[in-house]
């Protein structure tokens, strides 16, 4: 009787700092983030007075803000973009680097050092080489001339900067999916290269048959942390584009690259919106929390297919 | 034989490219950071004309009032390090409890640790502020613009993976260890501390990393938590803040990330095993 107490002691002895912490952080504000969505939750209207239950207004004026449906069909088309862009880079880096390269070990590390550095410093190096040392080109290159025309900057249109931010979450993020698919390549046993290649299957066809379905498992973790890192991208938007340029839909101007995330964060402190912002965060978490189980789902399937 | 050399030259020389590819944005910000602004401005891709220039731009960023260098890589550093110790050691205890007790209550708190990976930081942001202030008010703790605040923070966010990770690996030591213990009369307190927390080095190595990796280049947390303006900064809040501030001011924003990628890059190149390591346990687990 005496052992049973002092295990249950002990058990929540143990657990209480933690608990204590997660209760603070995240479950409380959890709660009290869905209540707010759907009141007029304000820096005046505060939880102590003035608050007012208001349904699903704030969730409505966010539907019929264009601002917010553009970034969320840009941050899907962003998050698309990075997966596939990502991927084929990283897999492909992989199979460069389980190669019998001489310097295999160093290619490595360089493909994954971008991945150390956060995504808000990464931003502004590239900031400087999309502006500065991209269209400076030219004057090595007499015919690359035209990339210093204001116009030609890839940071100036909403689609080229679209881009460059996959250009950027690429080299930030491909050598560490690299790293994942690599571990997936050396445990394929080297048998089973050996005896398709005396059965006579060529490079392709191994790939095809042995490497890619031995490695279906590490696609079921790399498209999911792909798809929810680029889908809650943050600080490279802020540092490479801060959102801009700006753009104009259905008769009001927005900001060309501002993805949820940046959105979200606008919509409470620039635009002095709490509560919609909130709302608008409870969207984010449904939808993010509905694409990632599909995506996980569909590749659960396709594991055992393969 | 040739037949078969010629296909792996190809990729030599294509991995060789990339190669260059990929460290060129370092060698940029290197060489753009012993440069004027007017070389900057205009030649961005050239040597630099004199390399004294970089020390003339490191002195001046480490004496910026807006960057405070040395204090940000301080305040940086205590709030890692503090988040780091406090999730290890109490995510290490929280999962050996949750193994080591098995009835409904311990499988309904790990299900929710589980669980609340998935929640985006996003829908907690703003209420957490506005919980931090309520907090402040009735127990007059300071949390918003505080290390307490911060690490707390880390504590709640972090201890999810960690627990998990912790617990993955624990369920892996055989029970007979402890119960050995356990008739020599050691308390169970004492068994956690004495004996399992010393096996569970490898998996801290990894929990360590991946939460070290995340809180050093955290940006958002430490812009809500700790604000603008504030005596205490982090390095990433360090540089966008010089960023905003001086802007076009290449010369000195690029010596600014040099010197905010310095540590990092160096403390990778000493534990550059465990970190490739840990990244990759953690990201399959």
């Amino acid at each position: 009787m005496k052992k049973h107490t002092e295990n249950a002691l002990v058990f929540w002895l143990f657990l209480i700092p933690v608990l204590f912490a997660f209760l603070m952080v995240m479950v409380i504000p959890f709660f009290l983030g869905s209540f707010y969505a759907f009141t007029n939750w304000s820096s005046s209207a505060k939880a102590d007075g003035g608050l007012r239950w208001v349904g699903l207004a704030n969730f409505v004026q966010s539907f019929t803000d264009p601002s917010f449906l553009y970034s969320f069909g840009i941050t899907l088309a962003y998050t698309l973009m990075n997966m596939v862009v990502i991927n084929v880079v990283a897999f492909s880096l992989a199979l460069l680097v389980t190669s019998e390269l001489r310097f295999k070990h160093l290619y490595r590390v360089a493909f994954f050092i971008p991945n150390l550095i956060g995504g808000l410093i990464l931003g502004y190096i590239w900031q400087f080489i999309f502006n500065n040392a991209i269209p400076s080109l030219g004057k090595f290159m007499p015919a690359l001339a035209f990339l210093a025309e204001p116009d030609n900057l890839m940071l100036s249109k909403n689609t080229s900067a679209l881009v460059a931010m996959v250009i950027v979450g690429t080299w930030q993020y491909a050598g560490y999916i690299m790293m994942i698919y690599i571990a997936a390549i050396e445990n394929v046993p080297v048998e089973l290269h050996e005896a398709a290649k005396i059965d006579g299957a060529n490079a392709w066809m191994r790939l095809k048959a042995i490497t890619l379905p031995m490695a279906a498992q590490a696609f079921t973790v790399t498209l999911f942390l792909t798809l929810v890192n680029s889908f809650k991208q943050f600080d490279v938007n802020v540092s490479l584009t801060s959102g801009g340029p700006s753009t104009m839909l259905l008769g009001k101007p927005i900001l060309g690259t501002e993805l949820l995330a940046l959105n979200i964060y606008n919509t409470a402190f620039i635009s002095n919106k709490l509560a919609e912002g909130q709302a608008r965060a409870v969207v984010f978490f449904i939808v993010l929390a509905i694409i990632s189980i599909i995506q996980v789902y569909v590749n659960k399937r396709k594991e055992i297919e393969l | 034989m040739k037949g078969k050399k010629f296909p792996l030259l190809i990729a030599e020389l294509i991995t060789a490219f990339l190669f260059v590819l990929f460290v060129f944005p370092f060698y940029l910000v290197l060489i753009n950071s012993a440069k004027t602004a007017f070389e900057v401005t205009n030649v961005p891709l050239d040597w630099p004309q004199r390399w004294g220039n970089l020390i003339d731009n490191v002195i001046k960023i480490w004496t910026s009032e807006s960057v405070r260098y040395p204090s940000s890589l301080l305040s940086s550093a205590i709030i890692t390090a503090l988040s780091l110790i406090l999730l290890n050691i109490l995510s290490a205890q929280a999962g050996w409890a949750l193994v080591r007790t098995k009835n409904k209550t311990s499988n309904t708190i790990f299900f929710l640790f589980v669980a609340s990976m998935v929640i985006p930081f996003q829908i907690v942001m703003f209420p957490l502020l506005s919980w931090f202030r309520s907090v402040t008010q009735i127990t007059g703790i300071p949390l918003l613009r505080t290390y307490q605040g911060i690490v707390l923070s880390y504590l709640g966010f972090g201890c999810s993976l960690s627990i998990f990770m912790f617990h993955g690996f624990i369920k892996t030591i055989p029970l007979e260890l402890e119960e050995a213990a356990t008739i020599d009369g050691c308390h169970r307190a004492q068994i956690f501390y004495e004996i399992i927390f010393p096996i569970l080095t490898p998996i801290q190595a990894t929990v360590m990393v991946l939460n070290g990796i995340w809180i050093w280049n955290d940006y958002l947390l430490p812009l809500l938590v700790l604000g603008k303006g504030n005596r205490i900064m982090t390095i990433p809040i360090a540089v966008s803040n010089f960023a905003g501030a001086f802007v076009k001011q290449w010369d000195l924003i690029l010596t600014a990330i040099l010197l905010a990628m310095v540590p990092v890059i160096v403390f990778f190149l000493f534990a550059q095993k465990y970190i490739v390591k840990g990244m990759i346990a953690g990201s399959i687990k």
